[in-house]
């Protein structure tokens, strides 16, 4: 079990509302990816789940139990940290076992539950060495074992991979997906990289200055975002946002296009510009396309693209591709646009 | 870390340490500004009697105070410079490669670790003793009168002992500063063509500023509370002329029994070390920052 | 690089280094060499570095006069037991400002420190009014008492300092594996800290062995520690450097030792973390 209901939780610092009133249900069994800019208020929602924050107004139920007031040890969640936070002084072993013996499990029972996690884990070779003598993969991988022989009703991660080189990155991502499908057990995943979010949650919730933006699956927000805010969160190259004056009936103010969908016509098209800087990351090719009047466009292309540096283009987007956004930012409905 | 769980436990935590140290400092030092307007005499007790600021000006017009004040300020300023200038000479040369360096700086620690009261009767007797010390053997030697340390220049010889006392301190807090500095700004002002001095001038000395002014203000809040190396070697005199506002005032207070007097001395000390100890607190306020 | 200029310039360095470190260390020398000479050769008008007589009659003589002891063990007693006193009430506040940071914190910080630069002149005839009333003149306890309080601003400083490098998320950690907060400071906290808890001891014991203020004000014979019991080799004159050198190098070897190995610590202790 592991469902998580907020009922209009805030918090406060002093006189700053770090949480504005939020309500967020998170299913049993779900992998819910927090996701936002820095100083979003995602990691201290994510504390105050924990219990190593107070809720300042609103409640927190945990499977069904109002939990507002509970202390972090007695909720029955697990949590890893960004910085692993292992125990320096204990061998890897001890460092597992450390949760057990303060729940007073038998030291049977306690080995057994090390040895099933080292194996899950890959931690075998290393189950009697101190942290300091572990890479950061392993690091990782130690913080989750102590995180999952607790069987928490459900695990709580704090941007776990951001002292993570690239290339590791991507293995843990995969590894910590795969250990959601072998464990069935909620997940909640505050990071900052989108990328992360798209490719590990069921369900995202985009986090911005103390609000919940949006919350849906990863295709929902992409394809369709309930405002600017969340399109230019959302995808990578960010999204082409391009202002235009609102007319009378048509309170458009803004126009959105994903880079992957800005194409290069021989027509005349919506714009034209100058090709800038030129990336080509050999699968695909990213174009800075100076547009005048509008400004620089990225613009997603093959990986043989054959333009160069300075040369003229047009550029066009369909139309059902193209998002409108009102002078608040709010998403409007598609209606064709023509230019400006 | 902020539940009210834990906020309350840290009062509770906190509150020995403030309870003692309000009771070690506050409480005596309201009684020591209540006894500065007392004419109150330990000799004479139970006639305490309140006489405003007659204390306060008996003290201040005293000419123990100017000289004191005086030597005080000597006493200081003539220890930073020496302790200062020696500790900067001292920590570059520490940071040279030189061959068994820790030796080095064990030998120029040592003289930290020095009670006072040693090391101020060890120079005294054994080295600035006009007739049996190694200084007076020492000019003998060489054919020059020997000098009466602490008959000629008393002030002097105890800033010479108090500053052998403190430029371990000052060289090694420094020396520690310099090893922190960033090698590769050294580099990149070879690359710009810097010579050794202008190294020092724009690199180091910058770096080291905040060492530096560290170093003065902690030497001179100890500094400000001369009293043992006085005590075991001029007890004062001759006169007046190593006697600072410390040692004045324990006179006044434990010799001759005026409590009184040594009260208002007392606040007047404390003024004085308030105003150094304003800018040390800016400089660690800063820091605490960080 | 191991040109012939730089080990030129290494030479002439090392040469320097060891010239002015071993002027300033001389009168250390002298001390220890002057305990083992005889009264006669001690005061000679040509001393001579290592070729006299060697003799450990200073040494008995010193520890002959029996009350020696006393004043080691009174020194012992005051700064180990000023020093664990001072942690035992150090750690928890130390712990408070380290890992529940409020808005006061930092003005609670300077306030201590603040006391640390109060003169003790200014508070001298209160305090030696309230130990002549309550009796702790010329007591160990009473100077345990004042040499805990004096140094309590360090030890909670250098304590702080210490705390503040040891991650919060560690201590969250433990306290999402399920300690209470006694359990967190006992089975993590300690630990971790440990190193620096040991250096704040052995800095303060350092202080507190040279501490010469109140010990020579408000000790005489019986409570004397190290530092008033070599005061009272100030008066006589004549023919007793020996014993003097003796008598010293007994007190300051033990903390020069202890000295020695906290170099470190010293520097952030002293300078209240500004300087590491």
């Amino acid at each position: 079990m592991g469902s998580i209901t907020l009922k209009q939780v805030t918090k406060t610092f002093g006189d700053v509302n770090v949480i504005k009133p939020i309500d967020l249900q998170i299913h049993d069994g779900e992998f819910i990816v927090f996701v936002g800019p820095s100083g979003c208020g995602k990691s201290t929602l994510l504390r105050m789940i924990a219990g190593l924050e107070d809720t300042t107004s609103g409640n927190i139920d945990i499977d069904g139990k109002d939990a507002t007031n509970t202390p972090p040890a007695k909720r029955g969640l697990a949590m890893v940290f960004q910085s692993y936070a292992l125990y320096p002084h204990m061998s890897v072993r001890n460092n597992i076992a450390f949760p057990l013996k303060r729940a007073k499990v038998p030291p049977a029972e306690i080995e057994a539950k090390i040895a099933s996690a080292a194996k899950i884990l890959n931690l075998g070779d290393y189950l009697d060495r101190k942290p300091g003598q572990l890479s950061g993969g392993q690091r990782q991988r130690v913080a989750i074992g102590r995180a999952i022989v607790r069987q928490p009703s459900a695990f709580l991660f704090d941007e776990p991979l951001s002292n993570l080189d690239a290339s590791l990155r991507v293995n843990m991502r995969l590894e910590i997906s795969e250990l959601h499908k072998t464990l069935d057990t909620t997940m909640i995943y505050v990071t900052h990289d989108q990328v992360e979010a798209m490719t590990m949650a069921d369900r995202i919730a985009v986090f911005n200055a103390g609000v919940i933006e949006q919350v849906g699956t990863p295709l929902e927000l992409y394809q369709t975002p309930v405002n600017r805010f969340v399109a230019g969160f959302i995808g990578s190259p960010k999204m082409n946002f391009i202002e235009v004056e609102p007319v009378d009936g048509n309170p458009t103010s803004c126009v959105g296009v994903r880079p992957e969908h800005l194409k290069v016509t021989q027509d005349k098209g919506l714009w034209t510009g100058k090709v800038g800087v030129i990336e080509h990351l050999g699968s695909e090719t990213f174009l800075h396309i100076h547009v005048d009047g509008v400004g620089p466009l990225t613009l997603k292309a093959d990986g043989d693209c054959p333009l160069k540096y300075g040369d003229n283009v047009n550029l066009t987007a369909p139309q059902n591709k193209i998002m409108h956004f009102d002078a608040a930012g709010k998403t409007l409905p598609p209606t064709p646009f023509s230019g400006n | 870390m902020a539940t009210m769980q834990s906020r309350n436990l840290a009062r509770m935590m906190l509150f020995p340490s403030v309870v003692l140290l309000l009771a070690w400092m506050i409480v005596p030092l309201c009684m020591t500004l209540y006894f500065s307007f007392l004419d109150y005499n330990l000799l004479t007790p139970g006639n305490e009697e309140f006489i405003g600021f007659l204390n306060y000006e008996f003290f201040l017009t005293d000419p123990a105070f100017f000289a004191s004040f005086f030597n005080t300020l000597l006493l200081v300023g003539g220890v930073l410079l020496i302790t200062i200038c020696g500790g900067i000479g001292l920590a570059i040369l520490l940071d040279q490669a030189i061959w068994g360096r820790n030796y080095v700086r064990i030998m120029v620690l040592a003289p930290f670790f020095v009670m006072p009261t040693v090391s101020a009767l060890v120079w005294k007797n054994m080295l600035m003793n006009p007739v049996n010390g190694l200084f007076a053997h020492f000019a003998i030697w060489i054919g020059v009168e020997p000098v009466d340390f602490f008959a000629q220049i008393p002030l002097l010889s105890i800033i010479i002992i108090v500053s052998w006392q403190w430029l371990p301190f000052a060289a090694l807090i420094l020396l520690t500063s310099i090893q922190s500095l960033d090698r590769e700004q050294l580099e990149a002002a070879d690359l710009d063509g810097a010579g050794p001095f202008s190294k020092f001038i724009y690199i180091v000395m910058p770096h080291l500023s905040r060492a530096i002014t560290a170093v003065i203000l902690i030497e001179t809040i100890f500094l400000l509370s001369i009293f043992a190396e006085i005590l075991v070697t001029t007890s004062g005199g001759p006169g007046y002329a190593s006697t600072n506002l410390t040692y004045l005032i324990y006179t006044q207070s434990l010799l001759q029994f005026d409590v009184g007097g040594g009260s208002a001395g007392g606040i007047v000390a404390v003024i004085i070390a308030n105003i150094v100890a304003i800018f040390l607190m800016r400089l660690i306020g800063k820091n605490l920052e960080d | 690089m191991a040109t012939n200029n730089s080990n030129k310039s290494k030479i002439i360095y090392t040469a320097l280094a060891w010239g002015i470190s071993g002027m300033i260390f001389f009168p250390i020398l002298w001390t220890l060499l002057t305990s083992f000479k005889t009264e006669a050769e001690a005061i000679s008008a040509n001393p001579s570095l290592f070729m006299f007589d060697w003799t450990l009659e200073n040494y008995s003589d010193v520890l002959a006069r029996s009350p020696y002891f006393n004043h080691f063990w009174n020194s012992v007693v005051i700064s180990i037991g000023s020093s664990l006193l001072g942690l035992i009430i150090a750690i928890p506040a130390a712990w408070s400002m380290a890992f529940v940071q409020t808005k006061r914190t930092k003005h609670l910080l300077m306030w201590m420190l603040s006391t640390k630069m109060l003169p003790p002149v200014g508070v001298l005839i209160p305090i030696y009014l309230m130990f002549r009333d309550f009796s702790l003149l010329d007591t160990k306890l009473g100077l345990v008492i004042v040499m805990t309080l004096v140094n309590l601003p360090i030890m909670v400083w250098m304590l702080y300092t210490y705390f503040r490098e040891i991650p919060h998320e560690i201590l969250e950690a433990s306290r999402m594996d399920g300690c209470s907060i006694g359990e967190e400071i006992f089975h993590v906290l300690l630990p971790l800290a440990l190193p620096g808890i040991a250096s704040t001891l052995l800095l303060n014991v350092i202080l507190a062995w040279n501490e010469a203020f109140w010990t020579l004000i408000l000790t005489a014979a019986n409570a004397a520690p190290l530092t008033a019991f070599i005061a009272s080799y100030s008066s006589p004159e004549g023919l007793f450097y020996a014993k003097l050198s003796a008598a010293s190098v007994m007190a300051i070897v033990p903390i020069l030792i202890l000295g020695w190995f906290s170099q470190k610590q010293l520097v952030r202790g002293l300078s209240f973390g500004a300087v590491k």
